[in-house]
């Protein structure tokens, strides 16, 4: 009973964190970018959906639907006015650059937050599931929302598979990631291929923010720990590495329930840290990192 | 020539801070209080400056070794009621080993594995801070019985003069040597241990030192306010007001820190009508600094200088 609660629950987890981080790789494997203010994007667009059904009474499709464009313009707006002027500055010596991105995406991040804090309080904002219901599998009686998140999760993952591996500007954006120079060499411009990556990881974080909103719901005090459990996925994925992301998310997702369910939902993250401070020490370069 | 500048930067701080220890005389307890903490997170940022400026680690959990030092040295008061300077002096020492904790395996790493590592740290100090509640006071903060003094003046020179010797130690030592090993090291480690450097030592001691310094300043800064929490001591946004007063000031110039503490804690006191949009507006103006003026207040004035 229990075991097969943990292995639904931590499934669901799993595959929204899976979601969350592997926009996350995606703009560190295409441009070398780690994004601090990756929790902040994803709140604002759990807020953004939140307030839409709340103060526009919308419906949960156009409620979530506006989550999504919010995710999408937020991303789009810190590629343009945080990383783009600090890639492209004179005044910061080239290898100091990535220290100076990650320092601005974390003040992004906290302006965001703060803002959110300021318009709509440090409340925990539930967004209202789409699908309601209770099904029961194996004897365990589960949200059908919880099933939803986990089948859309999957979709996503699977659209964005063939998007990057069957059309022709997922190929560059692909080839990007392996090669920039290369990539230029052959006549494309880097600079589009990062607009593209930027605009799909805000459709992936406007997604995976609903999702979550709906299924946990989120504060602005979540910032924090989601881009702390994006980055602790992909490192311990691998840096750079999608498929080292999305195995890394579900141990996380399942180290995370586990923990919840059998010791205390107090120390649910601290197993999955401690891991990842392992894996930092035996293997700096994650479970299926490169280089 | 470089021993005479650095001798000559002594000189100006030293009447700077002279000059500063005047300041009860004229000004009000309020803003002696002000004060007193940004000369505390003047030297949280002046040790942060040591590692990131000169060993060129990004270190995003400053606040882990505030947060250890801080909390050592309060729960042993809270408990055993040792004398304050035992008290101190045992909080340095747990951030000193925290610190040591922490880099073995940080170093392994750089760049960004580095930043996350440091990162998860403070995160699970914060975790560990919160189910500890009945030790640490969890969330609600952690409440010593005894403070430093309760003479405002008396704590402004304090904060002031502790703030000048680990000034000047630290500017000493990034002028020394090592100083000048900890940045070549920073900026090409190959070549820094391709000439015969052992850069991880090298590094490890600046993290020991920053580690000393800071996890000091925290415990001080418990026993000014006579109390210790999470969010005025080791959140996230605290850490990030630390670096960006390090890099408002100037990165690699370590006195500049100071500046750039003073400047943030002015900032918010003067955009304080602003109400909850304050820390926002604070956070904004950093952002513009970091995007168009990348080397700080100080690293202008100082870049001038050199080439004059």
């Amino acid at each position: 009973m229990l075991f097969w609660q943990i292995l639904i629950d931590g499934f669901a987890v799993g595959s929204l964190y899976a979601l969350g981080a592997m926009g996350f790789a995606l703009i560190f494997g295409v441009s070398g970018v780690l994004n601090l203010s990756h929790g902040a994007l994803m709140v604002a667009a759990v807020v953004a959906a939140w307030a839409a059904g709340n103060d526009l009474h919308v419906g949960p499709y156009a409620g979530a639907a506006i989550g999504v464009l919010v995710g999408l313009v937020a991303s789009l707006v810190t590629y343009f006015a945080v990383v783009r002027p600090l890639q492209n500055s004179q005044k910061i010596r080239e290898d100091e650059k990535e220290i100076f991105i990650l320092t601005a995406t974390l003040l992004w991040g906290i302006m965001i937050q703060e803002l959110i804090a300021y318009f709509y309080t440090n409340n925990a904002k539930t967004v209202s599931p789409i699908v309601g219901g209770v099904i029961n599998i194996a004897g365990v009686r589960t949200p059908a929302n919880e099933l939803f998140t986990a089948i859309v999760c999957w979709i996503v993952i699977g659209v964005l598979w063939l998007l990057v591996n069957r059309t022709r500007a997922g190929k560059a954006v692909l080839a990007a990631s392996m090669n920039p120079r290369g990539v230029t060499l052959l006549g494309i411009e880097l600079p589009q291929i990062y607009i593209a990556v930027w605009a799909i990881y805000g459709v992936l974080i406007g997604v995976a923010g609903v999702l979550l909103g709906m299924f946990l719901g989120v504060s602005s005090y979540s910032v924090g720990p989601l881009t702390a459990s994006a980055f602790s996925i992909v490192v311990l994925g691998g840096l750079g590495s999608v498929s080292g992301a999305l195995i890394a998310a579900y141990v996380v997702g399942y180290l995370e329930t586990m923990t919840a369910y059998l010791i205390s939902p107090a120390y649910r993250t601290i197993p999955a840290l401690l891991l990842l401070v392992v894996v930092m020490y035996v293997r700096p370069r994650g479970l299926l990192g490169r280089r | 020539m470089l021993k005479s500048q650095t001798l000559r930067i002594l000189l100006i701080g030293l009447a700077v801070v002279v000059a500063a220890s005047f300041l009860p005389l004229g000004v009000s307890g309020y803003v002696l209080g002000l004060l007193t903490v940004a000369y505390y997170f003047g030297v949280f940022s002046m040790a942060w400056d040591l590692l990131f400026g000169f060993a060129g680690e990004v270190n995003f959990g400053p606040t882990f070794l505030i947060g250890t030092g801080a909390y050592t040295a309060g729960i042993l008061d809270n408990l055993y009621g040792l004398p304050i300077w035992v008290c101190v002096l045992a909080g340095t020492l747990a951030a000193v080993v925290g610190g040591l904790i922490l880099a073995l395996p940080a170093l392994r790493v750089r760049g960004p594995y580095f930043g996350l590592t440091t990162l998860v740290a403070v995160l699970m100090l914060q975790n560990f801070i919160v189910v500890d509640a009945g030790l640490t006071g969890g969330e609600i903060g952690l409440t010593v019985p005894d403070v430093l003094t309760i003479s405002e003046v008396v704590n402004y020179q304090i904060a002031l003069w502790f703030m000048a010797v680990s000034g000047a130690i630290l500017f000493a030592l990034s002028r020394s040597p090592v100083g000048l090993i900890l940045q070549a090291s920073g900026q090409d480690d190959v070549q820094a241990g391709a000439l015969g450097f052992n850069v991880t030592k090298h590094k490890l001691f600046a993290f020991i030192i920053s580690a000393f310094f800071s996890g000091l300043a925290g415990a001080l800064l418990v026993f000014y306010f006579g109390s210790a929490s999470i969010g005025t001591l080791i959140d996230v946004t605290v850490g990030v007001q630390i670096i960006i007063a390090a890099v408002l000031g100037g990165r690699r110039t370590i006195l500049g820190a100071v500046l750039g503490a003073v400047f943030l804690i002015a900032m918010s006191e003067v955009l304080r009508p602003l109400g909850d949009l304050s820390n926002f507006t604070v956070f904004a103006l950093a952002l513009v600094v970091v995007l168009v003026f990348p080397n700080g207040f100080f690293g202008l004035l100082t870049r001038h200088k050199e080439s004059v």
